[in-house]
């Protein structure tokens, strides 16, 4: 029969993998949509009304997609990880109590008013409610992750046993929630949001610019599309480089406080100075190629980086090798790719951003085919970068499930057999497909039938069909 | 300390009334075929069926919060019925906003079905789930799990012809006054037999005779009453108050039952299972800021929605 453990661990990975993708685009899409929304009210611009109302219908999916998706994993919790519940829920549940009182509860009630009230309210409650959605999405990430940075630097707490099983007492809340690790994973997810969907509408932007300016279609709405690509753009400039800089103090601090999972992620075996950033690394004897201690490795490295990282600049720094530390290790290959693969998406992107910026200054940013193509191709790759990420810090936390606190395996709920959890994970494993293909499917539409037409529209200066019954008609504006 | 376990309940019976009506909708979605009639019914929920969601994951995370070997037991054993309830709980939450996205026959028909489905097992497992936890009832299908789930599915239904009667004009307000009272006939049948088997149980009965509970159930006739008669005289907001009186009233009877036990199967009891004193404070002191700024926010959307749903309205 099948381990429940591994089945719910199997089963948690995935549900939160689906769901993270949402909150992504919400997050992300949320500073645009309140500048968006300033913006048309303040101006009464056309472009304005219509990249607001475009990017709206695209969020509003997405929160759908995204309430349904986290609803399954706030109940996991109590249904697969009962143990790690029980002991834990002096310090977890409450995060998880006011991200639904003081988020959610924002979140959900104005964007009823956002999404269905233009005609309905006044511009100040109308802007009002923008504001209240964005900032609700923003402080859900604010708990989760108080309550996830707990599980990697636990603070502020006091164990004791009852009967056997370990139960966490919060006694210091603010040590607790403002836990070492939380300001680091704060901005770094919540930039990486900006910047996934600064790249998704720079991707989806360059798209309309390339058949339009390079390949010379008539297209509708050309300036909403370039208008599009230009603020995809000038986020990505901000938050790549913002990226890149403040991953690699976040390395450091990983060193310090998990330095197992930091050994994991540099493949560090053996305690060293002097260690090599692999860029990519390969036993040179067939044999070693299933052996993950392989010592025989030929790889591709900067002579120092690893230790540079750590330490934050010193090449000659000390690593402390995974052996050193007691006990299961933490799947070696799984969190070295990870990162390996999320740093270079994070170097290119800032690439990206410096050539787009370049060619924008040099006037061509319209006409460069070749920069088009590139932007098209990493329209997803910011959220495959933040699932990297996540992938990074979960699993090269195990064998905890809370750092030196509680295994993994100690957490899963006692009573549960592995037929349940596999029949729960198959029909995930259904039903999130099914999920992921129609979101996809569905934002396919939305791009492909462009912005609405709004009254006095300038923004569409090429041939759009003389009535407005086409694709973009007033009617596939939902309502 | 049992007043956590009032609010427990009042966020439950909150849940159970904003989103039952939502529930509602999806079920009387399924007498209608008229497609202008059906956009209706959808976007009367529209702004609101999300914010009501929430309180099921307030709910939830408050369970959590306040009394995590609860959370724990009761979820980890009625594994298969959670993910039951989350499976119907995504069918609903998808639907509504995938309808919108294209208007052709296959595609309606096929979410228009999803919404339906999910519309009415969500309500159905919900009250199997109830029904099993106050029976201390272990197995996947039981006779209470399956009258309590269509007790729950009953009641839903009479609360959302009431919000449809507020959101409806002309003869499509007027057909739902026989959806209003035809479900509350079937409401109070179903809370009969309800009653007889918990009556039958005797772990609860002597709970069940107790004074609160007795005067629950004539406090439930007296708004059954007012309910029915408000329908037919078309007093509308008077019927969906009625609706949620009902509501609140069947919650609290789970509630004066379970008392003084927070889960029958273990006997753990409200000073066994409340987290330490830190984390409740801190709880405490945010429900009673937060609770009343929420009531404003559900004020703000529900008045900026009043009167009837207009449709293509929207972004
Ligand atoms: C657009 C997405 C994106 C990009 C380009 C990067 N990251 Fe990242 N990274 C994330 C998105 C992300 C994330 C998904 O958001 C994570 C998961 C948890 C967290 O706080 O952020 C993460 C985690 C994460 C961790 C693990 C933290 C932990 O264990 O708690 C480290 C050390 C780094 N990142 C470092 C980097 C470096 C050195 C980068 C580039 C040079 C980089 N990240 C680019
Ligand atoms: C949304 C971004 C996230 C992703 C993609 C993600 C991914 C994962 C993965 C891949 C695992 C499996 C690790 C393994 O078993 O080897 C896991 C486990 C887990 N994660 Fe996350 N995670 C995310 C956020 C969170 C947050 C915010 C929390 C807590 C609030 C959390 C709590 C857990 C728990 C309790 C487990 C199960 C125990 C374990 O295997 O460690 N995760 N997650
Ligand atoms: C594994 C732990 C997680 C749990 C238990 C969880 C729980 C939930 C729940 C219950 C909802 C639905 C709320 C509603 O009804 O409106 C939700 C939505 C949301 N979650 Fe998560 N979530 C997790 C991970 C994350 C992470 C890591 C982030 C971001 C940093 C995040 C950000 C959001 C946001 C912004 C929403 C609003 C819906 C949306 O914008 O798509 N969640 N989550």
């Amino acid at each position: 029969m099948i381990d429940p453990v591994l089945a719910s661990r199997l089963q948690f990975a995935l549900t939160t993998i689906v769901h993270i993708v949402f909150p992504v685009l919400t997050m992300g899409l949320a500073p645009f949509l309140i500048y968006f929304t300033w913006k048309d009210i303040r101006t009464g611009e056309a472009i304005y009304e219509q990249l607001r109302r475009f990017w709206t219908r695209i969020f509003a999916v997405s929160f759908a997609i995204g309430t349904v998706t986290g609803l399954v994993l706030e109940f996991e919790f109590g249904t697969n990880f009962a143990a790690f519940s029980t002991t834990a829920g002096d310090l977890f549940g409450g995060p998880l109590a006011l991200e639904g009182l003081l988020a959610f509860m924002l979140e959900a009630t104005f964007l009823g008013v956002f999404v269905f009230g233009r005609e309905r309210v006044g511009n100040a409650l109308y802007m009002l409610s923008a504001i209240a959605v964005g900032v609700g999405t923003w402080l859900s990430a604010v708990w989760i992750l108080i309550a996830n940075s707990w599980m990697q630097t636990p603070r502020g707490y006091e164990l004791a046993r009852e009967g056997g099983q370990p139960i966490v007492t919060l006694v210091d809340p603010i040590a607790a929630y403002a836990n070492p690790r939380f300001p680091w994973m704060f901005v770094h997810m919540q930039n990486a949001a900006v910047e996934s969907v600064a790249l998704f509408m720079a991707g989806v932007g360059a798209y309309y610019v390339f058949r339009h300016h390079v390949w010379g279609y008539s297209i509708e709405n050309v300036r909403f599309w370039e208008a599009t690509l230009k603020y995809g753009l000038i986020a990505l400039v901000v938050t790549a480089p913002l990226q890149v800089i403040h991953g690699d103090l976040y390395a450091r601090h990983v060193f310090e406080t998990q330095p197992q999972k930091f050994a994991a992620m540099e493949a560090v075996w053996e305690t060293d100075a002097y260690v090599p950033e692999y860029i990519v690394a390969f036993p040179t004897d067939v044999n070693d190629l299933l052996d993950p201690k392989a010592k025989d490795i030929f790889g591709i490295g900067i002579p120092g980086g690893a230790s540079w990282l750590a330490s934050g600049g010193d090449p000659q720094a000390v690593i402390q090798g995974l052996e050193e530390f007691p006990g299961p290790q933490p799947p070696v290959a799984i969190v070295f790719w990870s990162f390996r693969v999320m740093v270079a998406l994070g170097f290119w992107f800032v690439l990206l951003a410096f050539w787009g910026g370049f060619r924008w200054w040099r006037g061509d940013l319209l006409t460069d085919d070749l920069l088009h193509k590139a932007l098209m191709l990493s329209a997803p790759l910011g959220i495959v970068a933040v699932e990297l990420g996540w992938i990074v810090t979960e699993v090269g936390r195990q064998p905890w499930v809370i750092q030196g606190v509680m295994r993994t395996r100690d957490g899963v709920s006692p009573g549960l057999t592995g037929g349940e959890a596999a029949l729960t994970l198959a029909g995930f494993a259904v039903v999130y497909t099914g999920i992921f293909v129609v979101h996809t499917y569905v934002l396919y539409r939305i791009i492909r039938a462009g912005p609405p037409a709004v009254g006095g529209d300038e923004s569409s200066d090429t041939d759009r069909p003389a009535s407005t019954d086409g694709p973009t008609g007033a009617g596939e504006g939902g309502g | 300390m049992y007043k956590r376990q009032g609010l427990l309940f009042f966020l439950l019976a909150t849940f159970l009334f904003l989103d039952g009506f939502d529930f509602g909708v999806g079920a009387l979605f399924a007498t209608r075929d008229d497609p202008a009639e059906r956009e209706q019914f959808l976007t009367a929920i529209g702004p609101f069926w999300d914010g009501n969601e929430v309180w099921l994951v307030v709910f939830g995370g408050t369970l959590f919060a306040t009394f995590p070997p609860v959370y724990a037991t009761l979820f980890s054993r009625h594994y298969l019925l959670m993910f039951a309830i989350l499976g119907a709980l995504i069918l609903r939450g998808m639907a509504p906003e995938l309808y919108e996205q294209r208007h052709d026959e296959a595609w309606r028909r096929w979410w228009g079905r999803s919404f339906v489905v999910g519309s009415l097992t969500a309500p159905f497992f919900l009250g199997v789930f109830v029904a099993h936890w106050l029976f201390g009832e272990t197995a996947l299908v039981s006779l209470p799990g399956l009258v309590v789930g269509l007790t729950v599915v009953a009641l839903t239904i009479v609360d959302g012809a009431a919000f449809l009667r507020l959101k409806t004009r002309g003869a499509l307000r007027d057909d739902l006054r026989t959806d209003a009272l035809l479900s509350l006939g079937a409401y109070l049948v179903l809370l009969v037999l309800t009653l007889g088997l918990l009556y039958a149980s005797p772990t609860i009965r002597p709970a069940l005779l107790s004074v609160p509970a007795v005067a629950l159930v004539l406090l439930t006739i007296v708004l059954a009453a007012v309910y029915g008669v408000a329908t037919r005289a078309d007093r509308y907001y008077v019927a969906f108050g009625a609706a949620a009186g009902l509501v609140f009233a069947l919650v609290a009877v789970v509630a004066v039952l379970l008392y003084p036990e927070l889960d029958p199967v273990t006997g753990l009891t409200v000073e066994d299972a409340v987290v330490s004193t830190i984390p409740l404070n801190l709880m405490t002191i945010g429900m009673a800021i937060l609770l009343p700024l929420i009531f404003v926010y559900f004020a703000v959307l529900y008045s900026a929605f009043s009167g009837p749903a207009e449709e293509g309205e929207g972004y």
